[in-house]
């Protein structure tokens, strides 16, 4: 039955690699604004909007 | 920032009149004048912003929303933003500054849609100094990167300000903290418990079937120990706020909900070490881990906060940032926390004055709406006192301060005690009042059976002990009252009812009098009806004739005063060009209109200005409607053709819709009272609204209504007051609770409790109904999880208690009382909604009448 040893490792792994996930999502801001990103979606982003941004802020 | 060019405002003759409105705003337009690529745009203001749009390449603004704009109602000086460019404020208002970019957060009220987004987002399109702007909606707030060697402060205010999106920079701005790191630690927390919960119920499925025999003792040793290492940061790190707030109730001398939760919170981290230790069992971390997720939950769900809203604003959210100060030198823009007393300042037409100051040159008229409720404004000579918070309306005057800011009038009223006391505290709420007698009960009942135990069988004492502290953990009970609360409040803000918290409505279901203001809560300016008396000197004219009423709605289009756009809402007819039209700003207006002079104005410009009465050139003594026998409520505004009055529109201050109905229906079970700053004229009238029990006060300055609230406490009232502007903030403060009511939300609101719609103020009945059947659910939750209490502690206190037990009656019961809590709110809310659509619609037909009192204008114009 040492098998399931293996198995609580790998699943260890996986779910410790999603808390990671999270918690950074969490410290990056994503949660602190849920609304605002489901709104900017709806509108059509111009590759040169992006251009323009990345170089302005250079 | 390009202006359009002259030709692109020329009216070209072939547009086609647009029959839904401005392309930009929406609103109605009065004629073609003007029109750009075949849209049609209600004044100049939109039209400039579309042709700015327009050549940037931002037409994606108008496909995201129909008419998307905001009007620009009263184009801002450039000059207004001036103190922007003063480093102090500067220090205070960026987030980040350094030579080549600086980044500010601006709070811009005007977002309201998809649209606006996209538009600041897009900013940088407009001017090059911009760069990456990040809008969030639900703060109302705005971003925005900028190159200070390229674009200033103040002309990115400017620019925000000519699309529409006037940054809102106030007094108290520059104190208020920056976003809060508590959410994102709550998330954090919610996100540890429930990993940990979840991964120990995977190891904990097999004792569940009885299948760990299967793969030996030893897997039950590991199972054991991982899930108590899962379970140490829950218990230390997501649990922690029940930790300190059962020591802080314990330290307090009460017992909150807390101490019993983190006394079972212990125990069974207790006995979940005790038993893998003593290789008895893998321990209740599965329990553990999940009952903390499930508080964590109903934490979150009940802390719903509505972030344009700001509930606690005192006198500093109304000043303005800066006002301009008289020095030798000339004038100079000063942040108000650097005005000293005896300064020389400099106020305009609609200013407020942040400081007491006595008036030293110009013509004063200060409109005190604000601080006294009192609607009409007052005309004050050189030298006499004036008090913080009046607005100037009309020109330029210069005043001294004769104390500092914060000792001024309107300062010294949020000194009263009523502030200081914070009374956001949860100690008196339902759930608290409830755990008192249930953790004495839960001890009880521990030590009895361990006391029985001893005597019996020593052996299980302690089992017995801590097993009756792990069932009676109160988590169902703990979740009743969150997500009744939670789910009530998202139910009330649909009907635009803003509560500050959820424990607010447990105040609510309480109240048992209702004390109201009178101006701005009970009536509006807004939709009351305009009528036209002929000039009443003593000599009766004739009625105007629809070419007078055309010259008069066409000088009141070019005013943006509110009584101007009132008037010329009342009569729509065809816009005709006017010359050499000029406004006295407070005062009224005058043009010209095919060589005949108009004039629109108050009765004291009109006889400054000469103004006879009649043709015949008697002695110009003009008086209004105080004539007619029926006094009327409201402001006047009069006209004159040629210099002749031609008469007086009367713009009436009429009671809110279905507000009689309302009281009638309040009267019934709340005691009623009216405060007023307004003086006695209008007794008679509300005297007839409020039936004979109530108490109806007139001519109250702010300390008066604080203290008449605080009288009806001592008589052990409670007391909800329902009031608007800073007049009623202290009366607000004060009450069990404050109902602010708004014209629009997200726009100045006194600190209150509840956020309410002016226009959702006859739901006050059915939402005061709403609460106390919410309270009534949160009763019958908590005596739904005592009855699971009583037979998992006669289970327990038997000493039967093992982990499968544990993790099925603690999940079960909570899931019960979620259930129940949610089910019937929820219900008891669509009931609620059903009945708001009923009155919505005989709202529609109350305000017919008015509708047609307009009617005979309408017809005579086609």
């Amino acid at each position: 039955m040492s098998v399931i040893i293996i198995l609580i490792l790998a699943s260890l792994t996986v779910a410790l690699l999603f808390l990671t996930g999270f918690i950074w999502a969490v410290r990056n801001g994503q949660y602190e604004d849920t609304l605002t990103p489901s709104m900017r979606v709806l509108a059509d982003e111009t590759t040169e909007k992006i251009c323009e941004t990345k170089s302005k802020l250079k | 920032m390009s202006q359009p060019s002259p030709e692109l405002l020329q009216t070209p003759s072939d547009t086609r009149r647009s029959s839904s409105g401005c392309f930009h705003c929406g609103e109605a337009c009065a004629d073609d004048s003007f029109s750009l690529e075949g849209k049609s745009f209600c004044c100049f203001g939109c039209q400039t912003v579309f042709s700015l749009l327009h050549e940037n390449g931002l037409e994606q603004f108008y496909e995201l929303n129909s008419r998307p704009g905001i009007r620009i109602r009263s184009p801002v000086a450039a000059a207004k933003w001036a103190f922007l460019d003063d480093p102090v404020v500067q220090e205070k208002l960026f987030d980040y500054a350094d030579k080549t970019q600086v980044k500010v957060t601006l709070h811009l009220p005007a977002i309201h849609c998809v649209a606006c987004v996209w538009l600041l987002e897009n900013l940088f399109k407009l001017h090059p100094g911009v760069g990456r702007s990040l809008v969030n909606f639900s703060r109302r707030e705005a971003a925005i990167t900028f190159a200070p060697d390229k674009i200033k402060f103040s002309e990115l205010a400017a620019l925000l300000a000519s699309i529409g999106y006037e940054p809102e920079l106030t007094f108290g701005a520059l104190e208020k903290a920056k976003a809060s790191p508590l959410a994102k630690k709550s998330w954090l927390q919610i996100g540890v418990a429930g990993f940990a919960f979840g991964n120990i119920m995977l190891m904990s499925l097999p004792f569940y079937f009885g299948l760990d025999s299967f793969s030996g003792p030893w897997f039950r040793n590991v199972a054991g120990w991982l899930g108590l290492a899962f379970a140490l940061p829950v218990v230390t790190f997501s649990a922690s706020d029940f930790w300190r707030a059962a020591w802080f109730s314990i330290r307090q001398r009460v017992l909150t909900m807390e101490v019993p939760i983190t006394l079972g919170l212990g125990a069974i981290y207790a006995a979940s070490i005790f038993e893998v230790l003593s290789h008895r069992g893998p321990g209740y971390c599965d329990s553990l881990t999940g009952l903390i997720f499930f508080l964590l939950c109903g934490r979150l769900f009940q802390k719903k906060t509505y972030d344009r809203l700001m509930f606690n604003r005192d006198y500093k959210g109304f000043f303005p940032l800066s006002v301009v100060r008289k020095t030798a030198d000339g004038e100079e823009s000063v942040a108000i926390s650097r005005l000293a007393t005896g300064d020389k300042i400099i106020l305009r037409n609609g200013e407020l004055l942040p400081a007491d100051a006595k008036l030293i040159s110009g013509e004063a008229f200060i409109d005190y709406s604000f601080v006294t409720g009192e609607s009409e404004t007052v005309a004050c000579a050189a030298g006499s006192h004036l008090y913080a918070g009046g607005r100037q309306v009309g020109g330029v005057i210069e005043v001294e301060t004769v104390k500092p800011v914060t000792q001024s009038y309107l300062a010294t009223l949020w000194n009263n005690e009523a502030f200081r006391k914070s009374r956001d505290n949860d100690l008196d709420s339902l759930t608290n009042r409830y755990s008192k007698r249930f953790t004495k009960l839960v001890v009880g009942v521990a030590l009895a059976s361990a006391v029985f135990w001893i005597f019996r069988d020593a052996t299980k004492a302690l089992k017995a002990f801590t097993s009756v502290l792990i069932v009676a953990c109160p988590c169902a009970l703990a979740l009743a009252a969150p997500l009744t609360h939670g789910t009530a409040q998202r139910i009330l803000a649909r009907l635009k009812f803003f509560l500050k918290n959820a424990l607010v409505i447990e105040r609510m279901a309480e109240v048992d009098t209702i004390v109201l203001d009178k101006t701005g809560t009970l009536t509006t300016a807004d939709a009351g009806g305009v009528e036209f008396q002929s000039a009443e000197c003593g000599v009766r004219s004739a009625e105007l004739s629809i070419e007078e009423r055309g010259w008069i709605a066409s000088i009141a289009r070019h005013s943006t005063h509110p009584n101007s756009t009132r008037i010329t809402r009342s009569l729509p007819l065809a816009a005709l060009p006017v010359a050499n039209f000029r406004e006295t700003p407070g005062c009224g207006i005058e043009g010209e209109i095919g060589g005949r002079k108009i004039q629109l104005g108050s009765q004291a410009w009109m006889e400054k200005c000469g103004v006879i009465c009649s043709s015949r050139g008697d002695e110009a003594k003009i008086s209004g409607g105080e004539k007619s026998e029926t006094p009327h409520v409201g402001s006047y505004v009069y006209a004159a053709i040629d210099g002749v009055l031609r008469g007086s529109f009367m713009l009436e201050n009429s009671l809110r819709p279905e507000v009689g109905k309302l009281i009638a229906q309040l009267g019934g079970r709340f005691g009623l009272a009216l405060l007023s700053g307004d003086n006695e004229r209008e007794a008679a009238r509300f005297k007839n609204i409020f039936g004979g029990r109530a108490i109806l006060k007139f001519n109250q300055s702010p300390a008066d209504k604080l203290n008449f609230i605080h009288e009806l406490q001592q008589r052990g009232r409670k007391v909800m007051m329902v009031g608007d502007g800073l007049n009623d903030a202290g009366a607000l403060k004060q009450a069990s609770v404050g109902v602010a009511v708004v014209e629009q939300i997200g726009v100045f609101s006194p600190a209150s409790d509840v956020i309410l719609d002016a226009a959702e103020l006859p739901q006050l009945e059915r939402v005061l109904q709403f609460s106390r059947r919410a309270a009534w659910i949160v009763r019958t939750g908590f005596v739904i999880s005592a009855a699971y209490n009583v037979v998992g502690v006669s289970i327990a206190a038997a000493g039967l208690l093992s982990p499968i037990v544990c993790a099925i009656l603690m999940p079960v019961s909570s899931i019960t009382v979620v259930a129940f809590s949610c089910g019937a709110t929820a219900w008891m809310g669509r009931k609620l909604q059903v009945k708001e659509r009923q009155v919505a619609s005989s709202v529609c037909e109350s305000l017919q009448p008015s509708t047609f009192s307009l009617q005979p204008f309408a017809k005579e114009s086609t």
